[in-house]
């Protein structure tokens, strides 16, 4: 596998590769193993026990971690309602930008970056007054924070579902379907849902990496969340508190690696196909 | 009829050419159908404008009202006082530091990377362990911290155990502003190497084959080709960096529980308690402040970006 890059001599020599990765790896892994280490403590005494682990899924402790698990489902559902703005509101109106306005292509990628420069400490300021608005329309419950959490997503959900909508030649295939007759519900259906399949998931994906991840605004307008629900834990058991973030930290790195692989799975068949044609 | 609609049309300019087409009909119907599109684009706009537009505004000009509802430069000038101004300084010098470190070591972790196999096993990894870490540890990172140098964490035990050297000789430093730099370091590399391994990704062979034929080393190429090319893209890549500390709050809320020695935490304080230096609406002027700060970056940010896609053709 010598790429042209190693061929003229501008990418590292192995070794000075593998003394970057392994120093740089090295001094990355300390805070996850000492998270581990600090898992496996026995208390200030000293010594080693998986006793926190197994504790964790002991039924007679069901009552103690009533917190992590509230704040747990509570993620989920936000999780699952934040995807559903994303899937239902932001994905068609990409869809219809793309294909019937493409003047606005612009105007709507600047809409989606906003958040990055309105970070969520910020916007969580103007959202206090706007939200006992929207407790009166539809009750204080934990899923109204999705509204705030869609917005949130915006620039992460954008770019992936562009990366896959600009790939795609949207005009061709509509035009295709238009000319054999398909209505333009079967066209996004039918049509471009299934070519945007991996923009979608992987979208999906970030989305709930994100809501899984999210602290400020939860805790801001005082509502419970996974972090909220850890940071919580974490003054009354400890030990649970860094092994649920360890946990939440390997699920949203298996998210992303599986975000990865099926972009890199898609990848790689269209290549495929190009060399078939 | 027809002399007045064409008076309309003449008057109308570029819009006259289509009303003399014969299917008068048929562009009604897809102007009908345009608008009926545009309606398609209400549920976005009225969400955006619901959710990010309206709260950005409100957050920004409640600073300029007092309690009352009065209009007041109060709070914008209590931005000015000491005590605010000393946590937008901390604020600074935490993001300018860690960015600047991310920034290098990041940078260098990419240069590793070329020539590894963009779709292999190992950028992968890297790139989902990257992504974790620089979007979504906050709380949790501060958790790793405690654990690894906390008053009883893995390092601090083990340094003074091994070479009976006590890191916290001058005080706990952790839970306060210097306690961030080694979290924010944390999160920071991660991003550098997210938005920073595209611009390198971009550097064409071609570029070196032609400093090769040319009698140009690998000290010329670095030096008067890749460094030019790649400029705009680090320093673009730092100054998102930098925004990124600057906003960042679950990491810091996490670890500093008590005072507001940055933004982020004064704003904490003044939703929480109403009340910084006695004035309301405090949290307003302070997200103005914010916002002003993010601006101004972002703006160069997007400018250098312009730059850096220049080369990515």
């Amino acid at each position: 596998m010598t790429t042209p890059t190693t061929r003229i001599g501008i990418a590292p020599s192995k070794l000075a590769r593998r003394v970057i990765l392994g120093i740089v790896g090295f001094l990355f892994a300390i805070p996850i193993l000492a998270m581990i280490e600090f898992t496996l403590r026995k208390g200030l005494v000293g010594g080693y026990t998986f006793d926190h682990w197994t504790g964790l899924f002991d039924p007679a402790n069901a009552s103690k971690y009533d917190v992590v698990y509230t704040g747990l489902v509570n993620s989920l559902m936000l999780a699952l309602v934040t995807v559903g703005i994303v899937l239902f509101v932001l994905l068609p109106t990409m869809v219809l930008v793309q294909l019937k306005f493409p003047s606005l292509r612009r105007v709507l990628e600047f809409i989606c970056i906003i958040p990055i420069t309105v970070p969520a400490i910020v916007l969580v300021v103007g959202l206090a007054p706007v939200y006992s608005v929207v407790a009166r329309i539809f009750g204080s419950s934990v899923w109204t924070l999705a509204f705030a959490y869609g917005i949130t997503v915006l620039p992460y959900a954008y770019r992936t579902i562009q990366s896959n909508l600009g790939a795609i030649d949207t005009n061709t295939l509509s035009e295709a379907a238009r000319s054999l007759g398909a209505s333009w519900m079967s066209v996004f259906w039918r049509v471009l849902i299934p070519n945007l399949r991996r923009g979608i998931m992987a979208a999906s994906f970030i989305s709930v990496a994100v809501v899984l991840g999210e602290f400020t605004i939860a805790s801001l307008l005082s509502r419970q969340n996974l972090q909220t629900a850890i940071l919580l834990m974490s003054q009354s058991d400890p030990y649970v508190a860094v092994i649920i973030a360890l946990l939440a930290l390997a699920f949203v790195f298996l998210l992303l690696l599986l975000i990865g692989w099926a972009g890199a799975a898609g990848n790689s068949r269209r290549t495929q196909n190009r060399e078939t044609t | 009829m027809t002399v007045a609609s064409d008076q309309s049309d003449a008057s109308g300019g570029a819009g006259a050419l289509p009303r003399r087409h014969p299917h008068n009909g048929s562009i009604i119907i897809r102007r009908q159908k345009r608008g009926l599109a545009f309606l398609g684009l209400t549920p976005f706009a009225s969400y955006v404008l619901l959710f990010l537009a309206l709260p950005t505004v409100i957050a920004m000009a409640t600073g300029f009202f007092d309690n009352a509802g009065k209009f007041t430069f109060d709070n914008i000038a209590a931005i000015f006082d000491p005590v605010i101004l000393k946590t937008f300084v901390s604020s600074f010098w935490v993001s300018a530091l860690t960015s600047i470190i991310g920034a290098v070591v990041g940078a260098l972790v990419c240069y590793a990377l070329l020539g590894t196999r963009p779709d292999g096993p190992l950028r992968r990894m890297i790139e989902a362990a990257s992504s974790v870490l620089a979007q979504f540890g906050g709380v949790m990172l501060a958790f790793a911290f405690i654990a690894t140098v906390g008053v009883q964490g893995l390092v601090t035990v083990w340094l003074q155990n091994l070479f009976n050297f006590n890191i916290y000789a001058d005080g706990v430093w952790l839970y306060s502003v210097p306690g961030l730099i080694l979290p924010y370091v944390y999160f920071q590399v991660p991003l550098m190497i997210i938005t920073f391994l595209p611009a390198l990704e971009g550097l064409k062979p071609q570029w070196a084959e032609a400093n090769a034929t040319l009698g140009g080393g690998r000290f010329t190429y670095w030096t008067r080709i890749a460094a030019p090319v790649l400029a705009p893209a680090f320093f673009g890549s730092l100054l998102l960096l930098f925004a990124n500390a600057f906003s960042a709050y679950a990491t810091a809320a996490a670890l500093i529980s008590q005072g507001s020695q940055i933004v982020p935490l004064q704003i904490r304080a003044a939703l929480v308690s109403e009340t910084i230096l006695g004035r309301a609406n405090m949290a307003g002027a302070l997200a103005l402040g914010m916002i002003v700060v993010m601006i101004v970056v972002m703006t160069a940010y997007s400018f250098l970006q312009r730059r850096t896609t220049m080369w990515q053709r």
